[in-house]
């Protein structure tokens, strides 16, 4: 039987210190709008207000993962609008089914 | 034209769209992939969108936090729930535990890019690192969890004395201690429920993707994508992962912050 050979036979390209750059940079970003959220957990009063500055910045984190992490952007436009429309589907659920929510908290109290 | 010509006629004008090419530019697999995650982001968003809606039908908690007791009259405030450390019993932490599981899941994340990167230049050494400090992640994201759950079922020293409608289909008063499905001290039995489910669902995610990811560091190590010539299945590995990674990030707002 022949030996496996683990000798790797692809020419291995430098690392590219730009890219590994903006990863961790990426990175800082999404740990530092976590850390903020955190703090506004704690020092700002519960309310609409607070509420829709933690979706904006949970969709801007999303924004940063699904961009830099997946490189959804550096994808072929069809393939990136094939993915990015068909979730405008899901704001419409969000405003039925919280419309549909608070009626059922209006009958309830 | 020769009729006996076997090849096909290739008009010089035939658009993107017109065959014979890749319009969208990227393989079967990583076309698939995203497609089911696309699939997959539906799911989620179907469960956390639920979340909101039965969230909204009941009254928040609104006295001060310092009395604040569990009761399935109202929805219960996160900080004052998920409030624990391991090792450190009786200790008030409000979400820093889970604070702990967020960074560890981003930092997976990142390590995962960086074996994607190094995937991309064919450096074996630099993906086995990575994915081995990805898959390191991975597992102490779900022993993370494993704690959290456990806490959240036994649940707190005194319990909350709550009105309801037991397995027998009696109307009792008593304490409870921690949640199962029926009933649970910190509020209405939805949202034990919820939280069950959600979280239990991005888990059983997170378990599948530890799977993925020690298959894809064993084969990088043992040299198989050397072979194959690419590291794309790292590439679509990492896709999953990060998907991983951007529900939680959902999860972590919808259940602890809101």
């Amino acid at each position: 039987m022949e030996v496996q050979d683990t000798k790797s036979t692809l020419q291995v390209t430098p690392r590219n210190e730009e890219k590994i750059k903006k990863i961790w940079k990426t990175a800082g970003f999404l740990l530092a709008i976590t850390l903020a959220e955190f703090v506004m957990a704690f020092t700002m009063d519960r309310g609409i207000l607070l509420y829709s500055l933690f979706i904006i910045l949970t969709i801007w984190k999303a924004k940063y993962i699904m961009m830099t992490f997946m490189h959804l952007g550096d994808e072929a436009k069809p393939l990136f609008y094939a993915i990015i429309v068909p979730l405008i589907f899901l704001v419409w659920l969000v405003i039925t089914l919280i419309k549909e929510g608070s009626d059922i908290f209006m009958m309830r109290w | 034209m020769s009729a006996h010509s076997t090849a096909i006629e290739v008009s010089s004008k035939r658009g993107v769209w017109g065959g014979g090419n890749e319009p969208l530019k990227a393989s079967y697999g990583k076309l698939m992939m995203w497609f089911f995650l696309l699939s997959d982001i539906f799911t989620f968003a179907a469960f956390l969108i639920t979340y909101l809606a039965i969230r909204v039908s009941y009254p928040a908690y609104a006295g001060a936090a310092e009395t604040f007791t569990g009761s399935n009259e109202y929805w219960p405030v996160p900080e004052l729930v998920f409030e624990a450390l391991p090792f450190l019993h009786g200790v008030h932490a409000p979400l820093i535990f889970v604070g702990i599981m967020t960074f560890i899941l981003i930092a997976s994340s990142v390590t995962m890019v960086l074996a994607v990167e190094a995937g991309h230049r064919n450096d074996r050494n630099d993906v086995v690192k990575w994915m081995l400090w990805t898959l390191l992640g991975g597992i102490t994201f779900l022993s993370c969890q494993a704690w959290e759950w456990s806490h959240f079922i036994h649940g707190t020293d005194n319990g909350s004395l709550l009105t309801f409608v037991n397995g027998l289909g009696q109307n009792v008063t008593e304490t409870v201690f921690g949640a199962n499905l029926m009933v649970n001290e910190y509020g209405p039995a939805s949202f034990a429920q919820l939280f069950f489910f959600i979280t239990g669902f991005h888990g059983f995610h997170v378990t599948i993707g530890v799977f993925l990811l020690f298959l894809c560091f064993y084969q990088a190590a043992v040299g198989i994508y050397d072979k194959r010539g690419h590291y794309e299945m790292v590439e679509k590995i990492g896709l999953y992962w990060h998907f991983v990674d951007l529900v939680w990030v959902f999860v972590f707002t919808l259940f602890y912050l809101i």
